[in-house]
Parts: C-alpha cells; sequence; structure tokens
C-alpha cells in the first residue's frame, strides 16, 4: 500500500501546523502538499510523497549509494557480454 | 414587443436579456428561428445550410463515400487545448480522416441545458466554425434542443460526417501480419489528462495541453509520400491499448509494445505517476497510431514528423503471429508483460 | 522522473537478475507484504526472472483486500443517508462489500465521491457546511498519518460535518499471523518501504529476532525490488537474520518522527477484522476518545443504516464463500493454484477481493502473467529488437 511519489519541493506555501504545505512539483506538475511529517525539507529537496502528504525526504547520497551497488564498469562488462 | 400565440413576451428578448439559453429556444417557433438566424446562420454560411431545408442535398462525385458519428459530452466543456466544439469537429472529421476519405460535410446537433449561458455558447460554436474552416468542411444541416435544467450537463453535441474517398493510400490487400511495424505520431495521454486536471482543479496545477486536433494533415502527408499505411486510427477512449487490442482481433495477430519507446510528456508522466494510472490507457483526441510495413516504418515517422502535429512521431512496437495474450507491453527487465484490454475509465490509486 | 527513472534502468535490472540467479546456492523462498511491491514483482517481470532461484510469495499486503465487508456496507449504506456523502480512495470503488461495490452503489444513487487525499475530504467539508462527509479512511501505517492530519485540520477548523469510517490497518501484526501460522514455509520476509518509512524498523527487528528470520526493507522500482530480494538471498545464504534498510534514500531506521507523533496523537492500536483472514489481534487502530467525535458511528444509529441497507436486498450475494483469499492472502496457494483463477473469477467476475483491487494478488497475476496455450503461466524471454 504504497503508492508515494517523489517531486521537488518548489516553494514553501505556509508552516503552520497542521495545515503547512508546500508546492511540489512531480515530472511537470505541481501539486500542494502537506508537508507537516518534513517540516525541516528544503526548496530543492526531494520529499516523497503519499496521499497528498509528505512522509520522507529523499535522501540523495542513499540513492547515489543504492545504484551504485551496481557498479559503472560491471555494467560496463555486462554490456559487452550482451553484445557478443 | 411581439408575442407568440401563447400570450409570452418575445422570448429572444427574455433570452437575450437573461443571457442564457430558454426552453423557448428549441421549441421550433419564433424563438428558435431567432436563435439560429443569430447564432448558426450567421457562422455557417455555406449555401446548402442558408436554404433552411429540411434536409441537405449532397452532390459529389465519389468511388466510395464514408459517413460517422459521433456523440460529445465532455465536461468540463473548456480545457487547455480545446472545447467540446472542437472536439465535435475535430473527433468526426478524424474519424472519416481514419478511413481514408476525404470529411466534406457535418451535421451538427445540440443538445442544451436550459439556462446554459449564451456567452460559452457562442465561444464553442466560434470554435466549431473555426474548425470547420481549417477541416475545409461544412455544416450543412443540423438540430437545436433545449431540455430542462439537470437533464443534460451543459450542452451535448453530436455530428455526423461525410467524406469521399477520392484516392485511397490504402492497398487492396493490406492485412497486418507479423513484422509489420507500429508506430504513435505523438505524445500519448494529453487529453485524458488534461480533462481530468481540468474537472479536479485541487488536484494538481497543471497546463496540461488536450492532444485535440486534426489529424488530415498526417494522412494527407503519409498519402503525398506514398507511405503505404495498413492500418491507422485514433487512439480516443481507451487509449492506445484499446486500438491495439480492435487491432489484434480485427487482424488476428498479437502485438507488442516496447515501453521505453512510447513517448509521454513530462507533465502528462508526473500526473499519472502521481494516480497510478498508465498513459496506454489514457484518452487522446490528435494522436494516432498507425500500422506499416517494416520497410516503410522510417518512412512513415519522417513523413509524419514533418507536419506540426506528427513531430513527435516514432515507434513503438511490433506486430507478431497471433498469440494468447493479443498485446503485451516490454518493460522492468525487458521481458514481454501482457497488456489488458481496458474495461472501465482508468480510476486513480494511491495502492 | 528523479529518483524514479534510475530505478528502473533495464540495463541494471537486467544484470542484477543475472546477478542473484548466479550467486543464489539454492532456491529460497521470500515473501513481500506490500500491494505495491506484488504489483511492481509482477509488472515489471521480476517473479519471473527469478523463479529458478527465487520463489516470491505474497502475503496480505493489500489493504483494499482486508477491509471488511462491514466497513464497506457501511460506507455504502452512509451514501444514502440524505445529506451525507462518502468520499473515499478511488482504490475501494470496485470492491464489493456483502453485495455492492461503492461504484455500483453510485450508480443506484449512493452520494459518493473520490479523493487522491483525505485533505481533500476537509476542503470540501469546510467548503460545503450543510453537507455531512465521511472519509472511507483505508491502508496500511503509510496513510495513517494523513487521515491523522485530516483529523487535526478538521479539529482546527471546527468542522462539524467531517468525519471518520475507521479501517486503518497494520502491518506487522499480520506478518507475525503469517509467521506464527508456520503453515507456510518462508525463508524471509522484505519489508514495505514505506509503511517502514513512517514506522521504523522497530516492528521488524522484533519479528526478525523472535522468529530468527531476516527482513529487508525494500523500496518499489524494480531496481529496489531486484537489490532487497538480492540482499535477503545473500543473508539467507550466509545464515544470518535480522533487519537490513535497503531502502536508505527514504526510510530511517526510525521512522518519521512527526508522522509517529501525529499517530499517537489521534488514534490507539485495536483489533481488526480483515477481509480472508478473520480477527487479527492490534491488526488496525481506533480514535482516541479525545477525537471520538469524528467517528461516522456517531452520525447514524444502526437502525437507521439498517432502512439504508434495504435497498441492497434485491441484489445477488458477492460469491465469496467459494473464494480462497485467505489462502492466497497467507501465501499458502498461489492465485494460479486456485481452480478458479482465470476461468470463472476474473477482474470482471470476481470471487474475492484480491482479484478486485488492482493491488490484489490475484489480479496482479491475472494482469500481468502470460498464459501459453494450455492455459498455464509460461516464462517468455522474447524482447522487442
Amino acid at each position: 500500500m504504497c503508492l508515494a511519489v517523489p517531486g521537488e519541493v518548489v516553494r514553501w506555501l505556509q508552516r503552520e501546523v497542521p495545515f503547512s504545505e508546500a508546492e511540489v512539483r512531480f515530472g511537470g506538475i505541481l501539486r500542494k502538499v502537506n508537508m507537516l511529517c518534513v517540516p525541516e525539507a528544503t526548496v530543492g529537496e526531494y520529499v516523497i510523497v503519499h496521499a497528498g502528504i509528505a512522509i520522507s525526504k529523499i535522501d540523495a547520497q542513499a540513492a547515489a549509494e543504492l545504484l551504485s551497488q551496481v557498479s559503472e564498469m560491471e555494467l560496463d562488462e555486462w554490456r559487452r557480454g550482451a553484445a557478443e | 414587443m411581439n408575442q407568440d400565440h401563447q400570450g409570452l413576451q418575445c422570448p429572444m428578448s427574455t433570452v437575450s436579456s437573461a443571457g442564457v439559453v430558454d426552453l423557448a429556444i428549441g421549441e421550433g417557433a419564433k424563438a428558435s428561428r431567432l436563435f439560429l438566424d443569430t447564432f448558426i446562420h450567421n457562422r455557417f454560411k455555406n449555401q446548402t445550410l442558408q436554404r433552411r431545408d429540411d434536409a441537405a442535398m449532397l452532390n459529389c462525385e465519389a468511388l466510395e463515400l464514408a459517413f460517422t458519428t459521433d456523440s460529445f459530452v465532455v465536461e468540463p466543456y473548456f480545457f487547455p487545448g480545446g472545447d467540446i466544439g472542437k472536439l465535435a469537429v475535430c473527433g468526426t472529421v478524424n474519424d472519416l480522416c481514419m478511413v481514408d476519405a476525404e470529411p466534406k460535410w457535418l451535421s451538427l446537433g445540440l443538445i442544451l441545458e436550459e439556462g446554459f449561458p449564451l456567452g460559452d455558447l457562442s465561444r464553442i460554436l466560434d470554435s466549431v466554425e473555426h474548425w470547420c474552416r481549417k477541416a475545409k468542411v461544412d455544416v450543412v444541416c443540423g438540430d437545436t434542443k433545449v431540455v430542462p435544467k439537470g437533464k443534460v450537463d451543459g450542452i451535448f453535441i453530436n455530428t455526423s460526417g461525410i467524406g469521399r474517398r477520392v484516392k485511397t493510400n490504402v492497398s487492396s490487400d493490406s492485412i497486418v501480419k507479423e513484422n509489420d511495424v507500429v508506430l504513435v505520431s505523438g505524445p500519448i495521454g494529453c487529453h485524458g489528462m488534461s480533462v481530468m486536471a481540468a474537472r479536479n482543479p485541487g488536484l494538481v496545477e497543471t497546463d496540461i495541453e488536450s492532444d485535440c486536433g486534426l489529424l488530415l494533415p498526417l494522412v494527407q502527408t503519409l498519402r503525398n509520400q506514398d507511405v503505404p499505411v495498413k492500418a491507422m486510427r485514433d487512439a480516443t477512449r481507451g487509449g492506445v491499448a484499446a486500438v491495439l487490442h480492435e487491432w489484434a482481433r480485427q487482424f488476428d495477430v498479437s502485438i507488442s509494445v516496447d515501453e521505453a519507446c512510447v513517448p509521454v510528456r513530462a507533465d502528462v508522466r508526473g500526473l499519472t505517476e502521481l494516480l497510478g494510472l498508465d498513459p496506454l490507457f489514457v484518452a487522446n483526441e490528435g494522436t494516432m497510431v498507425v500500422v506499416v510495413d517494416s520497410i516503410f516504418a522510417t518512412a512513415a515517422v519522417e513523413a509524419m514528423r514533418s507536419v506540426s502535429i506528427g513531430v513527435g512521431a516514432t515507434r513503438i512496437g511490433k506486430v507478431h503471429a497471433g498469440r494468447r495474450n493479443p498485446v503485451t507491453v516490454v518493460r522492468g527487465l525487458g521481458k514481454e508483460i501482457p497488456l489488458l484490454e481496458p474495461t472501465g475509465a482508468p480510476l486513480p490509486r494511491i495502492c | 522522473m528523479k529518483y524514479v527513472d534510475e530505478f528502473r534502468d533495464r540495463q541494471r535490472c537486467q544484470l542484477l537478475c543475472e546477478r542473484i540467479l548466479k550467486n543464489a546456492t539454492r532456491r529460497w523462498t521470500i515473501m513481500e507484504v506490500c500491494g505495491g511491491q506484488t504489483h511492481g514483482l509482477l509488472k515489471f517481470g521480476i517473479e519471473e526472472a527469478l523463479l529458478e532461484r527465487v520463489q516470491l510469495l505474497h502475503g496480505p499486503g493489500c489493504p483494499v483486500c482486508v477491509t471488511s465487508k462491514a466497513a464497506i456496507d457501511r460506507a455504502i449504506a452512509m451514501s444514502f443517508i440524505p445529506d451525507v456523502v462518502v468520499v473515499s480512495f478511488g482504490d475501494m470503488l470496485r470492491v464489493p462489500g456483502e453485495k455492492l461495490s461503492l461504484l455500483q452503489a453510485q450508480t443506484a444513487g449512493g452520494q459518493i465521491h473520490t479523493v487522491y487525499s483525505p485533505l481533500d475530504a476537509v476542503k470540501l467539508a469546510a467548503s460545503h457546511p450543510n453537507r455531512k462527509f465521511v472519509f472511507f479512511a483505508v491502508g496500511f501505517e503509510t496513510t495513517l498519518p494523513a487521515t491523522a492530519i485530516a483529523i487535526l485540520q478538521a479539529e482546527s477548523l471546527g468542522l462539524t460535518n467531517f468525519f471518520v469510517l475507521m479501517s486503518h490497518v497494520r502491518v506487522a501484526p499480520a506478518m507475525e499471523y503469517i509467521l506464527e501460522m508456520g503453515t507456510t514455509h518462508i525463508d524471509g520476509f522484505l519489508a514495505a518501504g514505506h509503511v517502514t518509512t513512517v514506522t521504523g524498523i522497530s516492528d521488524c527487528q522484533e519479528l526478525a529476532e523472535n522468529y530468527k528470520v531476516p527482513i529487508v526493507v525494500t523500496g518499489f522500482e524494480p531496481l529496489d525490488l531486484l537489490i532487497g530480494i538480492e540482499r535477503c538471498v545473500k543473508l539467507l545464504e550466509a545464515h544470518e537474520h535480522g533487519v537490513v534498510n535497503q531502502y536508505q534514500r527514504v526510510v530511517s531506521d526510525s521512522g518519521n518522527i512527526q508522522a509517529q507523533a501525529v499517530i499517537k496523537d489521534v488514534f490507539e492500536v485495536a483489533d481488526q477484522d480483515w477481509r480472508g483472514l478473520g480477527l487479527v489481534p492490534g491488526g488496525g487502530f481506533r480514535l482516541k476518545p479525545l477525537y471520538q467525535r469524528f467517528d461516522s458511528n456517531k452520525l447514524c444509529t444502526d437502525s437507521e443504516l439498517a432502512i439504508q441497507n434495504a435497498y441492497r436486498d434485491s441484489a445477488r450475494n458477492f460469491p465469496e464463500n467459494e473464494c480462497r483469499s485467505g489462502e492466497v492472502l497467507t501465501g499458502s496457494i498461489k492465485p494460479k493454484d486456485c481452480p478458479l483463477f482465470g476461468v470463472q473469477c476474473t477482474p470482471q467476475t470476481p470471487f474475492g477481493a484480491p482479484m478486485v483491487s488492482s493491488e490484489g494478488a490475484c489480479a496482479a497475476y491475472y494482469h500481468y502473467t502470460l498464459f501459453d496455450s494450455s492455459g498455464g503461466p509460461k516464462n517468455s524471454s522474447r524482447s522487442l529488437s
């Protein structure tokens, strides 16, 4: 149960709880998202949004680390193998 | 002030002072005539319609006539990229183009809700007139009915269209078969998402524009460039998925699509991701799917891209012999996954 | 889209698949308890690709499937009360209660409105003071904070026309239920990444310790799923148990503190009836006494609901007694093992909730599994190029 989508915080609209919200961009659209659970998110950071509320910030470093579990080197080697 | 035989005031003055549609407009009496003069005959000035006969006499020399009809009930009736009037013309004209007929004549049937703003009606009819001119078709007959408040959602339009087949690009033995290539004329899902966003103003802020438009230039360019088309269809309700299923049934083949090749605009992508929808099931109104022999695939894409409505044209899939799964999509790991036939309107989900 | 496309990279996924198949020394059985992960594993062809070395089981991770019939019927009945509008997520619309679904009730004249967020339901209530709005609150802990915030907003606005029909469910008790059952052999688990985003990993740690299983917190995109599975297999190969977080870009071990605070403020844990499983102790939530006035039970008496229920008498019962959803939800059987699957039971003619809900295991199998000419699923390695 879990369709949560990453979006970029574009602009804070208000900070007062429980109505704190920010404008978040998903691909090419904007939606107002409740930020009560992620008050520390800043403009330019990414949050993950479910049912209209942000439930977490996205840690760019951790994202990069996960991707690196399949290294570029390994990928190159695999591509070479696939081409043969 | 004139009065009709029932002792009421001149309905036209009532209508114009209130600025909304009145039941009297659909009654066939003086109010109807005045309405038609002001709203219809002032706009659609072809000789056939001006005769005001009960039926239009149409003169044409043709190998074959194409005849189609469609009704339009879109809500809201104004949306980014179009309106119900534009849809009513483009939708029917596109259907004629899809059978390679040159669109010539339209009928225009209006069902209006009592109280419908005349200002909106004017805008919609202006749009109808504009797009008829662009499509080079004439509105040669029509009808207007008014129903009590609540019986219809503002405005419903029906257009029937006649086109003539003068020369066709579709060869007589054009059977869709294994190894044929499937193309799309541009990014998909724009109309459905545009209307959904317009219908739910609080949902997102976006100006996703409907792709509503005329496919005629695409068909003409394919014909002019001598690209033989085996099948073509505009991907309206049910989206591209519905068209592929229709073809799989019609030609007894199966079709696979590569998700990575299907063009989707960033804003449409964002909204479909947010709502958990698949763009392949979302309605379009100015995008067509085409099947050509593989040797013509590149030429077909180039021809479509030479026209503004086709700049996003690209290959999306391939035809195979008939299999248990008529339509499949390559996603994720590069394996084919079935794409089931759309069964109803896609519902947004949070799961 | 950033943070989506990179995790759907086809080549990385193919490489990872091969890596898992190569490095596993035997076949392992891993269960996930999240409809979104069920959906992803099937939609992206991961289950099929790993079949040789990993048997993927799907637990009761679809909150729509496990929402009780009584709750759905209550929502339907309320939708017929003159000044009441039932507000629901789209997911719930097609699932029948005893006889009808919300969508069918809507066709029959029930006042039902779909929203993307419970906060939209609050806005509706605020702008329509002369109607009463009942939000049908379903979902795991991922969705719970949204409902909590909705109630806090309604309280702040002083709304007297906003209510909640509570049907939220808790994942950990369901996982424990399955582990206690012991009938299904499970080597390891993938923990639902978005639930743990809210709750943190403490519930999973307790389970991992008590039952000596590895539990890997996993995301939803194909790469996330594969990395989660690979990690779980590695732990199994090394005979290790415990919780490992492989969704760190979103999940912190302690979870989301603010979300936990609002949940604790508004709700308390309660026993809950899970459709297909029966009573799950501590498997749900109820409103705390301070917020009882938002409970939709206050809205009308049972006798008033009985009058509303009268319309349904002519409808046929949903043929659920032949449905084996309990066995499917606990991973005891796979949907394709059910004799009704794909033949009499389809999304258009469902016998149970897991076939109706878009996240249900049966629906996911039906939509995403290739069938060969003999009717059974088959592997296909054909690609487009």
